[in-house]
């Protein structure tokens, strides 16, 4: 209806969205690309919920993760690859981790309810990286898009072979993974769904609520941070404004979706990426604006939120 | 001696900001304020301040008259508030998720259809000058208010006495804290809330319409830029009372006023820095007034985020 309003043909708008996003093997990758963020951004939001939070600073973990690897790989770049990636992971990890542990830590010590701090965090944390890379941290080379120095051609995380498509996307897949084992199969999966499921019940079996909230905010923001390195180290080569473009807030909506189950975020962030992808052909094919992408994501969302009101279970098999 | 205030420009500048800057943040507020008195939260409202900046500045291009302008701010505001309280009013759909959707969906559109009004100027809502007795022209130039400012008081003060003093405010407020009380008084709270969630997104729209149209006033993609999120901050910081909304608006005006002031006299350091200054000020107070052991004074039972 929207599109009719527009002037394009609807149908033609989705057959392109379905070109764009996964017909060939090309757009199949520009797809996988833009999937890779989401999937670790998503987990930002997606293990907290676990433990009945919601955390909306998945952003700011992006940025302050994409600003620490970046610094650390313009210390670095004469070192060895491998310590140097570790290192700049680690540093992004760190960073995203204390933003959101920060958050977590609040809500159990002071009660300051963590989706309000997290999402202060967030624009506190978007400042202080515009000031450093105005700043401290500017490149004098970068003229009219304020940017670090390039971390170098020889730190950068390099592609799959045969294709396109960086390690990130692996590294996001593994992770995702992971955290699905480590919520289903380990006792500090079943601690955080105790907590979740009702914190009174939780208290009396003795279980270290304030060191679960802790622990699961910063893996949650060591997620957001890696993801944001990745950004940085696979495909900008530097941090600056394009790491700050909204894919913490698209996250957010794919854990929603994904009902916070860690192996679901890997589909639905894989139809979102693909989404994103065909924003270009569509601004080329059907000569509309590049907000259409928007528009479409946002009617998307709403339906897809509110047909989960039809289930009784979740879309992908997780427990509701 | 009028052109040169010295270091006193400071303090004058961020009056003059809490003036200006404060206003959408008024009736974000205020619209966030009696959404959550009712029990829900909606996070729509920064999709909201956008699409209604867009519509106000374009229907005020295209027919002249930038009160038209507001009124059609408020029609797209409640249009969006409405959408909310619908898809929150089924079950199992979570408020907060519909909220970001919503205001995915409303800057998309916003972005959408406000394309060809990026470059054209509009006609935009005159000012009271409530300076003329003074001779510095900075001064004078801060104390410029809009009328919509106004309007913003006034529409705190009625819903202070709406929610504290009428029946339908009553009951609201008894949606907000107990849906069942509601149910046994006879009401429907999933009405309340519809209610109250369409009007605060009409609030909100007004509040976008002043972005365009008064201050920076002209349309552009970046206009809003979390505004619309901060006065959801300042909701729980105003303890959901209306009046302390405004106060707290103008706080918040001030403290995002440090920044371009204190440059305005030289200091260029630490801009972007400054410009955080809103964002620190309202956690530091969160962290400082709640506490683990009981929940926020004044807040809804019903309200997620609080408990």
């Amino acid at each position: 209806m929207f599109l009719f309003a527009s002037g394009a043909d609807p149908f033609e708008v989705y057959g392109l969205i379905w070109t764009g996003a996964f017909a060939s093997w090309f757009s199949l990758q520009n797809t996988l690309l833009r999937a890779a963020p989401l999937l670790l951004v998503a987990l930002c939001t997606a293990l907290p919920a676990r433990l009945g939070l919601v955390i909306i600073g998945g952003e700011g973990a992006i940025v302050l993760g994409g600003l620490a690897a970046a610094a650390i790989g313009v210390l670095l770049v004469d070192a060895p690859y491998v310590p140097a990636m570790l290192l700049m992971a680690a540093a992004a990890m760190v960073a995203g981790a204390a933003l959101i542990a920060l958050a977590g830590w609040l809500r159990h010590a002071r009660g300051v309810n963590e989706t309000i701090s997290s999402l202060l965090l967030t624009y506190i944390a978007v400042a202080v990286f515009n000031h450093l890379v105005e700043g401290p941290l500017r490149d004098p080379a970068s003229l009219n898009k304020p940017s670090t120095a390039s971390i170098g051609d020889q730190h950068m995380i390099g592609a799959i072979p045969g294709t396109d498509v960086h390690w990130g996307l692996a590294i996001g897949v593994v992770v995702c993974l992971a955290m699905a084992v480590l919520m289903r199969k380990t006792t500090f999966g079943f601690a955080t769904r105790m907590v979740g499921g009702n914190v009174r019940a939780a208290r009396m079996a003795g279980l270290p609520i304030g060191r679960l909230v802790i622990a699961t905010c910063a893996m949650a923001g060591a997620a957001g941070g890696l993801a944001g390195m990745i950004e940085v180290a696979a495909i900008h080569g530097k941090a600056n404004a394009s790491l700050n473009t909204g894919y913490g807030f698209t996250g957010i909506l794919v854990a929603f979706l994904a009902r916070h189950e860690p192996s679901a975020v890997i589909p639905v962030a894989i139809l979102f990426g693909g989404i994103n992808a065909a924003g270009g052909l569509l601004q080329r094919r059907m000569d509309l604006p590049d907000a259409t992408v928007l528009v479409l994501q946002g009617i998307l969302f709403v339906v897809l939120l509110a047909s989960e009101t039809l289930r009784g279970r979740s879309m992908f098999g997780g427990k509701a | 001696m009028a052109d040169d205030l010295g270091l006193w420009a400071v303090p004058v500048a961020m009056l003059g900001g809490a003036i200006r800057v404060s206003t959408p943040y008024i009736f974000v507020s205020l619209g966030e304020c009696l959404t959550e008195r009712s029990g829900r939260i909606n996070l729509g409202l920064e999709g909201t301040l956008v699409l209604g900046a867009m519509g106000a500045y374009g229907i005020s291009y295209l027919s002249g008259s930038p009160w038209l302008g507001v009124l059609v701010a408020m029609a797209a505001g409640a249009f969006l508030g409405g959408l909310h309280a619908l898809l929150c009013g089924l079950p199992k759909v979570n408020d907060i998720a519909v909220g970001i959707a919503l205001m995915l969906f409303g800057t998309g559109i916003a972005f959408f259809l406000g394309k060809p009004f990026v470059q054209p100027k509009a006609p935009n809502l005159p000012a009271i000058p409530l300076g003329w007795w003074i001779d510095q022209p900075e001064l004078r130039a801060a104390l410029e208010i809009n009328p919509l400012f106004v309007v913003g008081i006034l529409l705190s003060l009625a819903l202070t006495w709406f929610l504290g003093r009428t029946r339908w405010g009553l009951i609201l407020r008894a949606a907000g804290d107990s849906a069942e009380a509601v149910r046994a008084m006879g009401y429907s709270a999933q009405t309340m809330r519809f209610v109250a969630t369409t009007a605060g997104g009409a609030m909100a729209g007004i509040g976008g319409a002043f972005l365009s149209l008064f201050y920076p006033g002209s349309w552009n993609e970046g206009l809003s830029s979390g505004q619309g999120l901060m006065a959801i901050a300042l909701v729980i910081f105003a303890r959901w009372q209306p009046i302390r909304c405004i106060w707290a608006s103008l706080l918040f005006g001030a403290a995002g006023a440090l920044g371009p002031s204190l440059q305005s006299v030289g200091v260029t350091w630490g801009y972007y820095l400054f410009g955080a200054a809103p964002y620190v000020l309202t956690l530091g107070i969160m962290i400082a007034t709640c506490s683990p052991t009981r929940s926020l004074r004044g807040a809804p039972a019903e309200l997620g985020v609080t408990r």
